[in-house]
């Protein structure tokens, strides 16, 4: 075991020392933060008046707004005036010309996840823009989803074609006052995603699928829009299983789900980003904002997120049931080894009747890995009838992690009907015994346990993402017992 | 098959075996008695290789290969297996899924070809039907919410299903009703054969009606102190442990 132990750490860190995502020759702007910026930003991505003055206004608010606190995480202080807030991607000709140039043990680690052929290239950012046929099957789905009147582009994209849109919806659910890192992201976001479902209409792939792999660099203040209108149904994929580089430490992303009635959006997400090294240094802070609002009625938003990666992950996908009778669901399964530290949950806010919400919340700890689940469930005044199951389990590995569970639940309507269902366990040296007695190797008697523990959250994925989620998990906890 | 050297023992830190010799050759059974505390789980745990314990002297052959040399699952894929005291449980994993992973992956080992699903399937069945062993069961997750018989009776069906060289049994009997000590012996002696040997660990005489030993030791303070053929474990279960103490503290010396 400590031979395999060893052989992966090594692995690890080698893995981001090198660095195989392709050197970005930046077009960047000095470090620091100020108007000017934000208008050098606004000018450099062409934007109209209205956008640079969304974004003027946020950065003013976030000038005011304090750094939040009370998450049960701890890092050094962060200098908003060292981080560089914008460079674009120019070239890729630095880069490795094929994977026979890649390190071998790289490319193990995407056999070992399962990442298909032709996006590891991609992924070990081999210089194949030319031949790389992602392109062309992008294009080829980009005309279907055309036809269906689907729009789904990148964010500074939409800006230009669909302007009315975007000033619709744009901080409708996530406000520029929200928070502390939302105001930041909404004043200097570089680039992001935007999908429109028209009404009556069944988004026929899981979006993000064919794209997943150019969206690898869209920085570190994402902004993603999606909006389902009436009787509308979208699946999208965020992330990827496999380890990205990235050279910002800092991630503040926003995304934004608008559910007109009858409409569906299930919101998957797999983030593995550089967690930093087995003693904790290094590694990304992850402080995200995401937000859906189930407007319409009977509308159904569900976030799914299996978060491995990341020093620091702070994050609450939320749903707003504005809708009578809409369905908000949440199923996590957040893991942290070495010196990682997560704080997220969500928050089910209960507005309109006969509301339905679903918390299924599975953290993992190894290491000296510190894991939160914090969430809030709200019933307000006059959602009658509305209902909410809550279940947070943690899965302790060691005597070095922790696991603290944290739900907040206000009931302002006495026909609410709330269950909440909480466990600790510990994932036993008997377990692994157990297993390895009957022939089970330790590393697959780890994932097999684990992947039990996240059954439930891992079932909710779409078939080909569970499956690298899967291995994720194990490849992610692999020497963290015995 | 099996042969136990001046085998010294620790748990913990903690010196529990002080010289254990025992040989089993293939086609026996053994029963290894004692009272509580005095080594026969350790033993058990030894032979197959749980963490936590430490080999401080002596050694044990097996099919004359040096056993403590291997990794647990190593010792389980040649052949070893260890039916256990407490099987533990793991939610969410199906108890199906587990079992077919196990015999591949010692099937794997002896060089066989997987069994798919299907095949798996069949073969379960039949040995399902030896222990008694409900349907549903293999559907749940191991061991989670099965009453002490069922944990037992999965047990046995494992043992069925690897068809190990050496089989343990750490008190199997313990917490069982008497119907489901005769279903779980009976799976047992289904195994019996020449070519397989049995170490049968237990506290008391009653399971020995059922698999009748060839030989029965008896363990105290981490030593055998007698070894007779199965008249032993009646006189033990008359007379109980405390008539060995004073016979050994009588004639000053273990037998």
């Amino acid at each position: 075991m400590a031979s395999t132990d060893s052989k992966i750490q090594e692995f690890v860190d080698r893995e981001y020392e090198h660095g195989f995502v392709t050197d970005i020759e930046a077009e960047s702007i000095e470090p620091g933060l100020d108007e000017s910026v934000v208008r050098w930003i606004s000018a450099k991505k062409g934007e109209p008046q209205w956008l640079l003055d969304w974004r003027l206004k946020a950065f003013r608010q976030w000038q005011d707004m304090v750094e939040p606190t009370w998450a049960l995480v701890e890092y050094p202080k962060i200098d908003y005036q060292s981080i560089t807030y914008f460079s674009s991607p120019k070239s890729k000709k630095d880069g490795p010309k094929s994977l026979d140039e890649v390190d071998p043990e790289l490319l193990e680690a995407y056999e070992k996840l399962g990442i298909p052929l032709k996006e590891r290239e991609a992924l070990a950012g081999v210089a194949v823009d030319a031949v790389f046929d992602s392109v062309s099957v992008a294009t080829t789905f980009k005309a279907k989803l055309y036809e269906l009147g689907i729009i789904f582009c990148s964010f500074s994209e939409a800006v230009k074609e669909h302007p009315e849109l975007i000033q619709k919806y744009l901080g409708s659910v996530v406000p520029t006052t929200d928070n502390y890192f939302a105001a930041l992201n909404s004043a200097v976001f570089s680039d992001g995603s935007f999908v429109y479902i028209p009404k009556g209409v069944r988004c026929p792939m899981e979006l993000s699928t064919y794209f997943r792999i150019n969206a690898a660099n869209t920085g570190q203040f994402e902004r993603t829009l999606i909006v389902a209108d009436e009787g509308a149904y979208v699946s999208y994929l965020e992330g990827c299983t496999a380890p990205m580089r990235d050279e910002n430490q800092l991630h503040a992303a926003v995304v934004e789900l608008v559910a007109m009635d009858d409409a569906r959006i299930k919101y998957s997400t797999v983030q593995n980003w550089y967690p930093g090294d087995k003693n904790g240094k290094g590694g990304i802070y992850n402080f995200v904002t995401k937000r859906g609002n189930c407007k319409g009625r009977n509308s159904h938003i569900s976030w799914t997120q299996v978060e491995t990666g990341s020093a620091i992950t702070w994050k609450y996908p939320s749903c707003i049931l504005s809708g009578d009778n809409s369905i908000g669901e949440f199923y996590s399964v957040a893991l942290t080894n070495n010196y990682q530290q997560a704080d997220t949950g969500t928050k089910m806010i209960h507005l309109g009747k006969n509301t339905r919400s679903t918390i299924i919340s599975k953290g993992i700890s190894a290491g000296h890995g510190q894991n939160t689940y914090r969430g809030q469930v709200k019933i307000q005044k006059g959602a009658d009838n509305a209902r909410n199951f809550s279940q947070c389990d943690s899965l302790l590995m060691g005597d070095r992690c922790g696991a603290h569970t944290v739900p907040y639940i206000e009931v302002n309507n006495p026909s609410a009907q709330m269950e909440h269902e909480a466990t600790t366990s510990k994932i036993g040296e008997d377990q692994l015994f157990y297993c390895r007695q009957r022939g089970i190797s330790e590393e697959d008697a780890i994932s097999m346990i684990v992947n039990g523990f996240c059954k439930e959250v891992l079932r909710e994925l779409p078939m080909e993402f569970a499956v690298e989620a899967q291995n994720l998990l194990g490849v992610s906890l692999e020497g963290s017992v015995g | 098959m099996l042969k136990i050297e001046n085998l010294h023992a620790s748990a913990d830190g903690t010196p529990i075996l002080h010289g254990i010799d025992l040989e089993i050759a293939a086609g026996e059974v053994h029963a290894v008695m004692g009272p509580n505390g005095s080594g026969k789980s350790t033993l058990s745990n030894v032979l197959a290789g749980k963490p936590g314990y430490e080999v401080t002297k002596g050694r044990v052959l097996f099919q004359g290969e040096d056993l403590l040399a291997l990794e647990p699952e190593e010792r389980a894929r040649s052949g070893v297996f260890l039916a256990f005291q407490y099987p533990v449980e793991i939610p969410g994993v199906g108890n199906n899924y587990f079992l077919k992973a196990s015999v591949n992956a010692v099937r794997t080992h002896r060089g066989e070809e997987e069994l798919d699903a299907m095949d798996f399937l069949q073969v379960c069945r039949e040995k399902m039907k030896v222990v008694d062993m409900p349907e549903d069961l293999m559907n749940r997750s191991i061991n989670e919410g099965f009453s002490g018989g069922e944990k037992k009776r999965n047990e046995i069906l494992q043992m069925l299903l690897l068809e190990p060289k050496l089989c343990i049994l750490d008190e199997t009997d313990s917490g069982l009703d008497i119907d489901a000590l005769r279903v779980v012996a009976g799976g047992v002696n289904a195994l019996r054969g020449p070519e397989r040997s049995m170490l049968i660990i237990t506290h008391y005489q009653r399971l020995l009606d059922y698999i009748v030993p060839d030989r029965v030791h008896v363990l105290q303070d981490g030593r055998i102190v007698r070894t007779g053929g199965k008249e032993l474990a009646l006189e033990l279960e008359s007379r109980g442990y405390g008539w060995l103490e004073e016979a050994a503290e009588n004639s000053g010396s273990a037998g």
